[in-house]
């Protein structure tokens, strides 16, 4: 497999292989059905060493365990890995720059479609990301769509978060749902309902970079409307929009005062407070819940169940995912080392430890791990399992590329959204707004 | 005495190139400004050049850009969010300097009068400027946030006052006297320190000339205080205005320009545009709109302030 080995470096490789096996053979975890392939032939450099870039944590086990594989990693092929956590706003501002002075990071896990901004700084991941992908089962669709550009894999989605309705079952009991309806109408009925009985439900609409983004994108959808077409053409102002836009308003009414300034931590903090009843998140506010020490959080944890968001006229799930998309930087001295890792990091040894120890937070890309343990361990979180599989993209349904991340961290969307239930606009409005400031973007 | 003067024997100077060079007083004057003028060009000139230069580029980043003429500034022309963001850079900016000055003047002269402890008092009251920005802006997204705010609960849950929490940013308005508040509140010590020092350096015996003559409290202050501060007060306000102008920190940590872009500033749209939204040209256009502002609140303080004539309670020619 490699042509440059040394004797270290084998004994090395063979101990992590047989650590590994030592730990697959103890454990009771759901074995990742492989096929076989070849891994591409990548010498690592000589004094390699790599810098990674990657967001914080939102649930600890996460970044444990992406330090364990590192480690695992540095271990078995002796190239030392610095782990720069940044915060979520700032990753994206971070990886621009580095992209922009050529420095700073090796590898990026970057958000979503930020690798497609700087497509000519990706480095080539065409080789590891086939072999990947005959070994797990295949990209899901949509990961192939956020890591290829033009035929050429240009960043390696690793996983990806995805909003839910996380609720309160004995709130929602209350007012007479035994679970949430799958359709809109009920949706909002269900909704009133809370309102009228004091427990609310909220999602955010600031400029949250996560929340207020899924659920917004999510509404839209749902109703048929999408800001570009297949030819990247802005259709945002449309009938279907308008209605989305209605219904965002009703919907509106019944939230819990203040949402217009939500941020992103802000449903999590009001769902543990118990001053909402329901909210769009990741699996994190139930995690967050599970291991808190105090008893009566405890308890909402046994309280939350989580559920797919509704389903609109137009027939079909239209959740969005958060994707985290591996990139390596084109300019590194490094790049074998940097796909070495990368494929490193990928393989179920490791990975399916990550996966189960963020406890759903992430999904996964390639098809085989949907066998992980972590979606049949608790009931609770296999609603997560198809997070990549079902989920539309950012841009939807033109490309993946410069404007769609543009228009996503301009907040766009969200403020289309925000400025009805605000009644700064009208439907209409709020819609051809939007369509202008998307043209803005999507001109040449 | 004649042997000492004949003992002098001035010493030949050396005639080279070099040290009619250094004698020379326009290069000896070029030579000590050199380093200072290198630092300023380096890191004033050049970083405000390229930001001119770029806002007439479609630079993106990661990504080379072409000359684009004022196209970006065309864009701008046309958008909503830019002509919000300037109105509201300006209104920030005038509500919070005239309240700054009228609670910090006011915070002056109570200091400048006998109170006890007035060292301690006066390091205390510089408390909110040397705290870090970003410290006291997440300090006020914490008071201000809508589900647990210490003010809504001392007002709903502890007094009973009011039944609902207060919406501190989720309304426009709500949300923008909270910034003004919350940049005043850090404003302030700046302000009353710096009038102190002024304070400080009026001559007690122009107030006893007063108090004989038999003036009130309220002529002292408007004939001799006031006039008596006026240039400190021009460069107190100067700067003032362009930190307030310039203000980034607690708009982006408070509400990151929302709701709906109701508080975005010029500097916060600028860097949402360049940076997380990568397009560095456009970015560069709104910050090199705000140098104009900037450039007419510093003409204004040094001309309509700081004349002499005005200061000295004349008339203008």
């Amino acid at each position: 497999m490699f042509n440059r080995f040394t004797r270290r470096d084998t004994i090395k490789l063979g101990a992590g292989v047989g650590a590994a096996t030592l730990l697959g053979s103890t454990s009771l975890r759901a074995a990742i059905p492989t096929n076989d392939a070849t891994a591409p032939d990548l010498p690592i450099e000589d004094g390699a060493e790599l810098r990674v870039l990657r967001p914080a944590k939102f649930v600890d086990g996460d970044e444990v365990l992406f330090q364990q594989n590192t480690e695992a990693f540095t271990a078995a092929t002796g190239v030392p890995v610095r782990i720069d956590v940044e915060s979520w706003e700032d990753l994206r501002p971070k990886t621009a720059v580095a992209a922009n002075v050529g420095q700073g990071a090796d590898v990026v896990l970057a958000w979503s479609d930020d690798p497609h901004k700087f497509a000519d700084s990706c480095l080539d991941l065409t080789d590891i990301a086939t072999y990947l992908g005959e070994r797990y089962g295949g990209w899901y669709p949509l990961a192939e769509r956020m890591g290829t550009s033009n035929g050429r894999w240009i960043a390696m989605p690793i996983g990806a978060s995805g909003g839910r309705v996380c609720y309160r079952k004995s709130m929602i009991n209350e007012v007479g749902f035994d679970a949430v309806p799958e359709d809109v109408d009920g949706f909002l009925d269900m909704n009133q309902k809370l309102h009228a009985a004091g427990t609310p439900g909220g999602l955010a609409l600031g400029n949250a970079v996560g929340d207020a983004n899924a659920w917004c994108h999510w509404l839209v959808w749902a109703f048929g409307g999408h800001m570009v077409d297949e030819e990247d053409n802005v259709t945002i102002n449309s009938p279907e929009t308008i209605e989305a836009l209605k219904y965002a308003k009703a919907l509106y009414a019944t939230f819990i005062p203040g949402t217009l300034a939500w941020l992103d931590a802000a449903n999590n903090k009001a769902y543990l407070d118990s001053q909402i009843s329901w909210t769009q998140n990741g699996i994190s506010i139930y995690y967050a819940a599970k291991n808190s020490d105090d008893q009566a959080i405890k308890e909402i944890a046994e309280d939350t169940y989580h559920a797919r968001m509704p389903i609109g006229p137009v027939g079909q799930a239209t959740e969005r995912c958060l994707m985290v998309n591996s990139m390596v930087f084109n300019f590194t001295p490094y790049p074998n080392a940097a796909k070495r890792y990368l494929q490193f990091m990928m393989e179920h040894e490791q990975y399916d430890q990550w996966l189960q120890a963020s406890i759903g937070y992430w999904g996964h890309p390639l098809a085989a791990y949907e066998n992980s343990e972590i979606w049949s361990v608790d009931p609770k979180h296999e609603v997560f399992k198809g997070v990549i599989e079902d989920s539309l993209w950012d841009g939807y349904k033109g490309s993946v590329g410069e404007a769609s991340a543009a228009v996503l961290s301009d907040f766009v969307m969200v403020q289309m959204v925000a400025s009805v239930c605000a009644d700064q606009a009208t439907p209409e409005e709020a819609a051809a707004e939007a369509e202008r400031r998307a043209r803005r973007y999507y001109r040449s | 005495m004649a042997a000492t003067s004949d003992s002098y024997v001035m010493r030949p100077r050396p005639d080279n190139w070099l040290a009619r060079l250094f004698d020379n007083k326009s290069f000896l004057i070029f030579i000590c400004m050199l380093p200072c003028a290198g630092l300023l060009l380096l890191f004033l000139t050049y970083p405000l050049g390229l930001g001119v230069w770029l806002a007439f580029t479609d630079t993106r980043i990661g990504g080379a850009g072409e000359f684009i003429g004022l196209f970006n500034y065309e864009l701008l022309f046309t958008d909503r969010v830019f002509w919000m963001a300037v109105w509201w850079t300006v209104f920030y900016t005038v509500a919070a300097t005239i309240l700054k000055f009228g609670l910090g003047l006011w915070l002056a002269l109570l200091l400048n009068h006998y109170v006890p402890f007035k060292s301690i008092l006066r390091a205390i009251i510089l408390v909110p400027w040397i705290v870090p920005t970003v410290l006291s802006a997440i300090a006020f997204w914490w008071i201000y946030d809508p589900q647990f705010s210490i003010i809504s609960y001392v007002l709903v849950d502890v007094l009973e006052w009011r039944t609902t929490y207060i919406d501190f940013l989720g309304d426009p308005w709500n949300a923008r006297w909270s910034l003004i508040a919350a940049n005043v509140w850090r404003g302030i010590p700046f302000v009353a320190i710096c009038l102190l020092a002024g304070l400080q350096t009026i001559s007690p015996s122009l107030y006893e000339a007063a108090m004989i003559d038999g003036a009130t409290a309220w002529q002292r202050f408007w004939h001799i205080t006031f006039p008596m501060l006026m240039p400190i007060l021009a460069v107190v306000l100067t700067f003032s205005v362009i930190f307030t102008f310039t203000d980034f920190q607690l708009v982006y940590a408070i509400t990151r320009g929302g709701p709906v872009n109701s508080t975005h500033l010029m500097a916060t749209l600028a860097f949402q545009r360049a940076i997380p939204g990568g397009q560095l040209g456009e970015g560069a256009a709104i910050a090199v709109a705000m140098i104009p502002f900037l450039v007419a609140a510093t003409f204004f303080s040094y001309f309509a302030l700081a004349r002499r004539k005005w200061q000295q309670g004349g008339d203008d020619e």
